[in-house]
């Protein structure tokens, strides 16, 4: 007979009451917002206020400008050190995870100091120039979870000899990176662009030094003037980071004609 | 004027010379291949023909054109990799139409090439398939397909049969072989497998070190190799040292043959070798020479018997065809005398000199 591990057991129930019990909590708090009883009272009141609306509009746009930054800079970056440098892989890989040792607080204000009034380029006296700024910010921060989505992505099919066998039969670089790279490895982004979005979303530092609208320094200014909102709002977030999660999951496992995109044509046999 | 030219290729890696003055040149419908180890240059050169590589220096030619500098995706080449390399995210039939799509083809005449190319490989009821879900050798015919669909002016395959099953491998070389019959697409194949390589070839590029050290037809290759290279790289062989006494005697294997290599000057060292299938242990002409030792062991590999007889030291291999009425096969410990033609005898150059 087998024991019942009780001690990894054990182990596992601890850790895991280490995050369901705030969350619980914090969820159970969230609906008592009417005294007395438990309603969804703080949601509605959340979700009805046109300056959550405005931020959450605000970032979800910003994220989503950093991942099609991000996958214009890393897509092609990666593909090309693999193919043609692959000596300079070591370097690229370092300086993806630069944005993990450098402070965003010192990112910022580098920004600040060198695109400021006065400079060569002074990007932050126009709203658009910051606006520009932010979204730059945010790749560079989800910089280390692109570019290794990315070239892991990449490292799953042999893309040097795939490219060799689209251009023996006549495709143009751009035309192999459009139709053969970019497909094969549309999981790895899609995983990329997910991190991108759950880390741009909900940023306090530079969205907040850069004092944009955003949605991290929404939520801070809620937390120092609401009791039930805040725990709401956490609560949503959190749901959101899953659902998130879950898609990236899906899309990671998802082979050619049966993935969540399914292709309709295609489909004889 | 030869539909392919390769003159004085070399390509060096830094300070790597991987291939050094290769010269071939190709007939239009011809199947060559480069046969060779690994590092030999031969895939090398192959990537040159395809415009994956630039060569160093020297220049090729298709119909007297230069392409030398021309990028692989203007060259008209069809290409199968040892790998596959079918686009994982496309059907079958898209990864076949992939060439014709490029050539702006109209979509009917793609649909009816696409339908041709699967009924020459006999995969026509795959066409919805994705790669993954095909066998290693249903891949590799796809791949053939998708090479050759565009109609291409040369055929390049890499060690097409190199990751396959030997049963597979077997049947998709005769099928490379029928369709390249067929088609009369002028084929270069790459491979470091001489029974490939003899068995399908017009004619064989022996690769050694970069260089071509022999081209000829698969019998030339087997039956004349030019160099010590090519005759112990292609089939197995048994070597004796051997040197000339007075007026074209031959010493090797412990016996002396008088008169048989009257060109040579006395005292020259060189090497001599014969085909296990050139011994018998009977003359099967007049004039049949003879060596002689002790049989170490005999080896039943179906169709051929193998004795492996110890003569003045070295292991000699000899085989016989399994065939009734044949002659006894000897046991271990029993002498055998070993016959073998003059025209058999494969002189070459000592081992020194290699």
């Amino acid at each position: 007979m087998r024991r019942v591990p009780v001690l990894s057991w054990l182990a596992a129930l601890l850790a895991a009451a280490y995050f369901l019990v705030p969350l619980y909590a914090t969820f159970k708090f969230s609906l008592q917002m009417k005294r007395g009883e438990l309603s969804f009272e703080s949601y509605r009141s959340v979700l009805s206020s046109d300056l959550f609306l405005q931020v959450l509009g605000f970032s979800a746009m910003a994220s989503l400008a950093a991942i099609v930054l991000g996958i214009l800079l890393v897509v092609p970056t990666a593909y090309w050190v693999r193919l043609k440098l692959p000596g300079l892989r070591p370097l690229t890989e370092f300086l993806s995870l630069m944005p993990l040792i450098i402070p965003p607080v010192v990112l910022v204000f580098g920004y600040v100091r060198i695109y400021g009034t006065g400079s060569v380029l002074p990007l932050t006296m126009t709203e658009a120039g910051t606006n520009l700024l932010l979204v730059i910010g945010y790749t560079v921060l989800s910089l280390p979870y692109m570019y290794r989505a990315v070239d892991n992505g990449m490292a799953a099919i042999d893309i040097a000899t795939l490219t060799e066998a689209a251009e023996s039969l006549g495709a143009s670089r751009l035309r192999t990176v459009a139709t053969v790279i970019f497909p094969n490895i549309r999981s790895a982004i899609v995983s990329g662009a997910f991190l991108t979005f759950s880390i741009s979303l909900g940023e306090f530092v530079v969205t907040s030094l850069l004092s944009r609208p955003g949605f991290g320094p929404y939520m801070v200014q809620i937390g120092q003037d609401y009791a039930y909102q805040p725990a709401a709002i956490a609560i949503m977030a959190f749901a959101f980071t899953w659902i998130c999660m879950v898609l990236m999951e899906l899309f990671a496992t998802a082979r050619p004609g049966q993935g969540p995109f399914r292709r309709r044509k295609g489909k004889k046999g | 004027m030869s539909f392919l030219t390769l003159t004085d290729i070399t390509k060096s890696f830094g300070a790597n010379t991987v291939v050094r003055g290769f010269d071939l040149a190709v007939e239009k419908g011809e199947f060559i291949s480069f046969l060779g180890p690994s590092g030999c240059g031969k895939t090398t050169v192959l990537r040159m023909v395809a415009g994956f590589e630039t060569p160093s220096s020297g220049r090729i030619a298709v119909e007297g054109r230069d392409v030398t500098a021309l990028p692989a995706s203007k060259r008209r080449i069809g290409m199968v990799f040892q790998a596959y390399a079918l686009f994982p995210n496309m059907t079958v039939a898209q990864n076949v139409a992939f060439g014709l799509k490029i050539a702006g083809m109209e979509r009917a005449a793609i649909r009816a090439r696409v339908a041709e190319m699967l009924e020459l490989i006999a995969l026509g009821h795959l066409a919805g398939r994705y790669p993954y879900q095909l066998s290693g050798g249903q891949q590799q015919r796809v791949a053939l397909a998708r090479a050759l669909a565009p109609k291409p002016d040369l055929l390049l395959l890499d060690e097409p049969l190199s990751a396959l099953d030997a049963k597979i491998r077997v049947s998709l070389r005769d099928d490379i072989r029928a369709i390249q019959r067929e088609l009369g697409i002028t084929t270069i194949f790459v491979t470091h497998d001489q029974e490939e390589a003899l068995s399908i070839s017009d004619r064989v590029v022996v690769m050694h070190q970069g260089r071509a050290d022999q081209t000829g037809s698969p019998a030339e290759i087997y039956n004349r190799p030019a160099t010590r290279f090519v005759a112990g790289f292609v089939g197995h062989l048994n070597t004796f040292d051997a040197h000339v006494g007075r007026s074209g005697t031959l010493f090797f294997g412990g016996r002396s043959f008088p008169g048989i290599v009257p060109e040579m000057r006395e005292g020259t060292r060189l090497t001599v070798a014969l085909r296990p299938e050139a011994l018998a242990l009977a003359p099967r002409g007049p004039g049949d020479l003879q060596i002689g030792g002790t049989v170490i062991d005999t080896n039943f590999l179906g169709s051929v018997i193998r004795a492996r007889v110890r003569i003045a030291g070295i292991s000699v291999a000899a085989d016989m065809f399994n065939q009734s009425g044949a002659a006894a096969v000897p046991a271990p410990g029993a002498e055998a005398a070993l016959w073998f033609s003059r025209d058999d005898l494969l002189v070459l150059p000592a081992r020194a000199d290699a």
